[in-house]
């Protein structure tokens, strides 16, 4: 047992030791051409086809970096964070964890990686086993972790309550979710995905359920706790008006693609694909004008990713579509400002 | 742990609940007490031993507590015995012969006759054997001679087959001749002091005579007899245990494996859930009692094998598809995502994830699941299926239906055993209503 442990990296120790330093440079996580596709089946056995949920992602997260994915319900963006979990396998393509694949890990190997990636979920009493003590809930991921020593398994606990700010910890270790409120049972999710000192955090709309009151001071915390342990964060959100407190780009996805990736003000000031623009008039801001302001929203809905459209998979509902090109071939990535790509036609 | 104490803490404001418990409490008493006093081997002494175990009790006599409710008071059974010294004086003559002077005092209060009477005699000696003479003294002074003769080192004397007795009461029975009021018709009871006095004379040093007189009543114990002469009170009490070991093992035996099963089919899904979903379609439709029946007759009428079959032809039974339906639910909840993102394994979310949130539903369906176990063995030895040794509730009434207990008028002989089984019901049904009032908040408006 001792000897399996040392050959694997503690993952108590591994953000402390040698990742900050001279390695924060490197490319913590890297989605490889990533294609998850779930079978469709007729009369419970015959082959009917594919939903094409996530279709060719790329994209490289370096250590500390915050990254948030925007887009609607049912574009991919939640089978994407679930295959980045290890939740979900995929059809094609892999994804790169220190330079290790994903597909390739096995027993041990994945029990490491689980540890070295949080998870927030977006309902935090569902998330919560409602017949678990806080204690329990937060034991165990270290129990399963294999953290054998019950005082060191309760000081993680206290350190963790801590940095989330539950205190006093001792009122809240005893207590059972349904008696918490929901930015205490919140805490408590981020406080679990916390608790195995990740490298990667994935947050799925970690606010959308929460009181407004509380929305800013979560998203505080998440910004607090990236920046003190230097963690990568993939944001998962439909809502753009959250974005902007803790993530740097901004990767907008649209029916399994991610069509467009920037800086988070360079891309809100300057979208560049008729998609995004659509998604930025969609926000709506707490603005009195807005009442008599008519919004241009592309007509139509999400295509179906069981046949997707041929060619740009927005141009039903473009608004520039171009004949002959759009509806024919799939746009490359190009980059109209250096830094900032957009799978669109318009800028070739 | 702290939310089962606040639990148990909340049943106790239900007053079925506090009723049900004390109810299942006495049963349990009575089960260690059984199991204490008449422990096994005893039991099935006392059940199946054979007539020298029962010749002491009269034949289909009620419980003694009949005569609490009735103004006529029926005639009670009494064993007296001069083996443990009960009125035997002991005197020398001069030759060296013993001369055994056996006294039986017999206070006689009630307004039947006995049913029947007998001396039990045993004796010591070499060659030649003691000779005895019975007389009969009654509250109004008479004096009346039963018998003189020798006796062998064991004999039975039935006063009823005595010619010459009979003869001498004037052609009345003795249990009737010995206890009636003089000149009286129809014969009437004489209530007081009797005795019965047994001069015994030996004639050899060692020689010994001793004797037991019983008085067979109309009312025998706290249960009354059967036919066999036995005592229902072994078999009633010996029942509890059986049967509430019964109701526990196969309820808990279902329901927890039942519970396991479903959490393994939805689990893992697939062809495991499809087997599971089909063998419990197969068993649904499969005659339950039949097979028993079968298994009974073809194979063992052991309760444990009974038992075993009963738990297996319930785990998969509807209960399955109840489960099934919750962990589905469960299954897709946030946190079985949360669990297996942080790597918990199949077994440890199948026990620690996904039967806890079943465990509030399935404590009041235990413990209503165990009256229909215990009602479930109880017909099957009505119908003549119960174990062949031990002695149960059911078995008692197959035996009370099948010597006619009921046309021949000995109520006690069903009502007992049925008594116990409703009250055993009746608890366990108080108890789970209120504990599902408990678990299932939404019934409390109800």
């Amino acid at each position: 047992m001792n000897q399996e442990s040392a050959r694997l990296p503690n993952p108590s120790t591994a953000i402390g030791g040698d990742g900050r330093g001279d390695r924060s440079d490197a490319m913590l996580l890297s989605v490889q051409d990533l294609h998850v596709w779930f079978e469709l089946k007729r009369w419970g056995f015959a082959h009917a086809g594919y939903v094409r949920a996530v279709d060719g992602v790329n994209f490289d997260l370096r250590q500390g970096e915050a990254i948030a994915i925007v887009g609607e319900s049912g574009c991919g963006k939640s089978s994407l964070m679930k295959t980045i979990l290890g939740l979900n396998r995929p059809i094609k393509g892999d994804i790169l964890f220190e330079g290790q694949k994903l597909s390739e890990l096995r027993g041990r190997s994945l029990q490491w990686y689980r540890s070295q990636v949080g998870y927030v979920q977006q309902d935090p009493y569902g998330a919560l086993p409602p017949f678990m003590s806080v204690r329990r809930i937060l034991e165990e991921p270290l129990v399963i972790n294999r953290v054998k020593d019950g005082e060191e398994r309760q000081a993680r606990i206290v350190k963790v309550m801590e940095e989330v700010k539950l205190f006093p910890v001792d009122d809240f270790l005893t207590k059972f979710p349904h008696m918490l409120s929901g930015g205490q049972q919140q805490r408590v999710v981020i406080a679990r995905s916390m608790i195995l000192n990740p490298k990667l955090l994935v947050a799925d709309e970690p606010v959308s359920m929460l009181d407004a009151s509380v929305r800013v001071e979560i998203l505080k915390l998440l910004r607090g706790l990236q920046e003190s342990h230097n963690l990568a964060v993939i944001y998962i959100t439909h809502d753009l008006s959250t974005v902007r407190y803790f993530s740097e780009y901004i990767f907008v996805m649209y029916a399994g693609q991610i069509v467009e990736k920037a800086r988070v003000n360079d891309l809100l000031r300057h979208a560049r694909h008729p998609y995004t623009h659509a998604l930025l008039e969609a926000t709506s801001d707490p603005d009195a004008k807005n009442a008599e302001v008519f919004k241009e929203v592309p007509p139509g809905e999400p295509p179906s990713l069981v046949n997707p459209p041929s060619g740009c998979r927005f141009h039903p509902r473009c608004p520039h579509m171009m004949k002959d090109l759009c509806d024919v071939q799939v746009p490359p990535d190009f980059e109209p400002t250096p830094g900032h790509f957009a799978a669109c036609w318009l800028y070739r | 742990m702290s939310a089962l104490q606040r639990s148990f803490r909340e049943l106790l404001r239900y007053p079925s609940a506090i009723v049900g418990l004390i109810i299942i409490a006495g049963l349990l008493i009575l089960s260690a007490y059984t199991l204490i006093t008449i422990p096994y081997r005893e039991a099935i002494r006392l059940w199946r031993g054979g007539e020298e175990v029962w010749y002491q009790n009269p034949k289909n006599a009620g419980p003694t507590w009949f005569n609490y409710f009735t103004r006529r008071k029926l005639s009670e059974s009494m064993i007296l015995s001069s083996k443990e010294g009960l009125g035997k004086t002991i005197s020398q003559d001069s030759q060296g012969n013993n001369r055994i002077v056996i006294s039986f005092p017999i206070d006689y209060s009630f307004d039947t006759f006995p049913l029947d009477l007998s001396i039990y005699f045993t004796s010591v000696y070499q060659d030649k054997p003691p000779h005895v003479s019975i007389t009969w003294l009654t509250p109004d002074g008479r004096e009346i001679r039963i018998g003189d003769f020798s006796v062998k080192r064991t004999q039975t004397f039935r006063l009823a087959q005595d010619s010459k007795l009979l003869r001498r009461l004037g052609g009345q029975s003795p249990e009737k001749g010995l206890f009636a009021k003089p000149n009286v018709s129809p014969p009437v009871p004489l209530k007081g002091e009797y005795e019965l006095r047994i001069e015994g004379f030996t004639f050899e040093p060692n020689s010994d005579v001793d004797a037991e007189f019983v008085v067979y009543g109309q009312l025998h114990g706290l249960a009354g007899t059967d036919h066999l002469r036995r005592d229902l009170t072994v078999a009633l009490l010996w029942g509890t245990p059986v049967a509430l070991a019964f109701g526990l093992l196969a309820a808990l035996g279902t329901t927890i494996t039942t519970m396991v099963i479903a959490a393994f089919g939805v689990w893992f899904g697939g062809w495991v859930d499809e087997i599971i979903q089909r063998i419990t379609e197969i068993n649904l439709v499969l005659p339950f009692l039949p097979i028993l029946i079968m298994v009974s007759t073809f194979y063992s009428r052991s309760i444990w094998v009974i038992l075993g079959v009963t738990i297996v032809l319930s785990i998969f039974g509807g209960a399955i598809k109840t489960y099934r339906a919750v962990f589905l639910q469960v299954k897709e909840s946030p946190y079985i995502e949360a669990a297996r993102a942080y790597g918990a394994s199949n077994l440890r979310i199948i026990f620690a994830y996904l039967t806890p949130r079943i465990i509030p539903m399935l404590i009041p369906q235990l413990v209503v699941l165990i009256p229909s176990f215990v009602f479930l063995e109880a017909s099957l030895a009505v119908l003549g299926l119960g174990d062949p040794v031990l002695p149960t509730w059911g078995k008692i009434i197959n035996d009370a239906q099948a010597n006619g207990a009921l046309y021949q008028g000995y109520y006690y002989w069903v009502l007992e055993p049925a008594a116990l089984l409703i009250i055993t019901g009746l608890a366990f049904a108080m108890l789970g209503f209120s504990l599902d009032r408990i678990f299932n908040p939404r019934l409390r408006g109800l």
